[in-house]
């Protein structure tokens, strides 16, 4: 495990996370914080920004102290100098909504809006925060877990309705 | 700008009660501001010392002056389903908005939905182009969370297997790329070739595209007999042939001209954006995973990683073309130093039993029914796991919850974040070097929109 950049806000907890070099999990108000110590700090690259539903996981291994919610938030950041990856996991809330990494990092502007577009998970301050694979008028977030895949069916504008 | 220009998060409401067209497309210069015109040009991206001129984007030019088109969904140089929305200024384009999702099949969900086992002909689909570094990919982050070893010789098939499909995959690229330049004859020659390597896929796995070969715990069969000649023949033949593409494309004038200083990229936009693979190493950051952050047995093979100067487009050409010859060398050395061994693990866990003995065990044969239905499971945990793919870095994050289904899936596609690029690559060039450019950053529209 390496230690946290100079500049992090304190009090961010930390554990072992697989195949990363340390896995953070920081709150919402230290999120943004965080990322931008670790991007002062040589992490030149956020390679990926996802987001997961644990409605039906809720008892997942986090280190003592990090309060559950529904949704996650993972980034992975890379630094090319140091060949080290990081695994920022931020509890997003029940409603999910945390600052977006857009500034720093403007490549996640796709990812945020994959993020949006499939889970809900909304970021403030993205610049255009639309859906990206999905319809523009579709409903729901389908890679939540209460969306019931197959059983929904499929709404398209001007589709035919049921004959 | 008006006010039914929706884009931020205090008025997601707004957002998601929208039904009319447009919110996912290039808005209208009347509609958008300074700073959003700056965005979609990337000026957002020079940090260091060129820092935005509302200028540079002539803000205040008049809509009438200039013409949104759209470019695709359907339109043969997009490689798929890919649309584009120019605004164009007579020939040349100001801004560009890559429109995603036409190819969109919930492949994510559906890999929650497929145990452990099937889920290698899922993510195998994503990225067409190169199945076997999708499922590889896929494979060793399901392997990272089991905790098991694969064999030695599994490592260097997985390793050889890799390598042709990247040779396939690049060989691809040569032939549409020469098609959307005009050369026919390239792209006869490109698949003439990726003919030899589908045809050593089928031998070797049953399949010629996807081939859902390499499986959590290994591949599926070993190495056919004779595999030998036949990885020979096909490097022969290739190490041949890119010099013949050398005399057909690279000395070409015409050629030449069409890509030498066209749409280029600076290393720093390159990282802002997160652009990895070919795009990246374009620009001179000498960024390959095999080499930074090697997993197979990449650290015990000789091969270099090429690398551009410019960032245009005839420096991604070239890369393209010298991966291959470097592809070349890795699998030459694949055949010499090929281990001898099991080609999978025998963890009974994830290794259904030998066919010889379904027949005359009965517990093999409960045993290769448990593992065909239900599955194996897997503990608990999270893991990201990066490959090298022809695109750049592909990436698994795989969230399991102890059962024999993936809790969550998600593929980190190069394409998907390379096409980011787009708009920058093609500010201020013309409508035909936008071809050209959507050509140089190879997208496969599968893996963009999965």
């Amino acid at each position: 495990m390496i230690p946290l950049p100079p500049s992090a806000p304190p009090g961010v907890l930390t554990g072992e996370g697989l195949c990363a070099h340390v896995s953070c999990y920081p709150t919402r108000e230290q999120y943004v914080e965080l990322v931008r110590a670790f991007k002062d700090d040589g992490f030149e690259m956020c390679v990926d920004l996802c987001a997961v539903d644990y409605l039906e996981h809720p008892d997942r291994a986090l280190p003592p102290g990090v309060a559950r919610t529904r949704f996650e938030v993972v980034v992975n950041l890379l630094s090319l100098s140091k060949r080290q990856r990081v695994r920022i996991r931020v509890q997003a809330g029940d409603e999910p909504e945390v600052d977006s990494l857009f500034e720093l990092y403007p490549g996640t502007e796709a990812m945020e809006r994959e993020a949006f577009d499939l889970l809900g998970v909304l970021f403030r301050g993205h610049p255009d925060l639309t859906r990206i694979l999905m319809p523009e008028e579709w409903e729901g977030h389908p890679l939540r877990k209460d969306y019931g895949s197959g059983r929904v069916p499929v709404q398209f504008k001007e589709a035919p309705g049921p004959r | 700008m008006s006010d039914d220009t929706v884009r931020t998060v205090e008025r997601v409401e707004l957002l998601t009660a929208e039904t009319s067209e447009g919110v996912q497309e290039l808005q209208r210069r009347e509609r958008t501001t300074a700073t959003e015109l700056g965005r979609e040009v990337g000026a957002v991206l020079r940090g260091d010392g060129h820092t935005f001129d509302p200028n540079s984007v002539d803000y205040d030019r008049r809509d009438d002056e200039t013409m949104i088109i759209n470019m695709g969904p359907s339109h043969p140089s997009t490689h798929g389903v890919l649309r584009l929305m120019l605004e164009l200024d007579g020939e040349f384009v100001l801004r560009t908005k890559p429109v995603i999702g036409y190819l969109h099949t919930g492949m994510e969900k559906t890999g929650e939905e497929l145990s452990y086992v099937q889920g290698a002909t899922n993510v195998t689909r994503m990225d067409y182009l190169s199945p076997v570094i999708n499922e590889l990919c896929y494979s060793m982050a399901v392997e990272q969370l089991l905790g098991i070893e694969v064999p030695e010789r599994a490592i260097w098939i997985r390793m050889l297997m890799s390598e042709l499909n990247r040779m396939s995959s690049h060989l691809v690229w040569m032939a549409t790329n020469g098609m959307d330049l005009g050369s026919t004859s390239m792209m006869i020659y490109g698949l003439r070739e990726r003919e030899l390597i589908l045809a050593f896929f089928e031998k070797t796995a049953g399949l010629r595209l996807n081939l859902n070969y390499v499986r959590p715990g290994g591949v599926a069969a070993d190495l056919p007999d004779g595999w030998q000649d036949d990885v020979q023949v096909i490097c022969d033949t290739i190490a041949e042939r890119t010099y013949e593409y050398d005399q057909l494309l690279t000395g070409q004038p015409i050629f030449r001209q069409r890509l030498i200083g066209v749409a280029p990229i600076l290393a720093e936009e390159a990282l802002a954006l997160g652009v990895t693979g070919p795009l990246l190493r374009s620009t001179g950051v000498a960024w390959d995973l095999r080499r930074a952050m090697p997993y197979l047995a990449y650290d015990q093979v000789e091969f270099d990683v090429i690398v551009g100067t410019f960032g245009d487009n005839f420096d991604r050409y070239a890369i393209r073309l010298n991966e291959i010859r470097e592809s070349i060398r890795i699998v030459r050395q694949c055949v010499d130093k090929m281990p001898g061994g099991d080609y999978r693990s025998q963890d009974p866990k994830v290794t259904p039993p030998p066919r010889a003995r379904i027949g005359e065990s009965m517990e093999a044969l409960i045993h290769h029914f448990k593992l065909f239905t239900e599955g194996f499971h897997v503990p608990a945990g999270e893991v990201y796991l990066p490959v090298e793919s022809p695109r750049g870095e592909l990436g698994c994050y795989i969230v399991s919850d102890g059962g024999a289904k993936p809790y969550r899936l998600h593929v980190r596609a190069p394409s998907f974040v390379n096409l980011q690029a787009v708009p920058l690559l093609m500010r201020g060039g013309s409508v035909s070097d936008a071809i050209t450019c959507i050509s140089t950053v190879d997208p496969v529209m599968g893996e963009v929109d999965r």
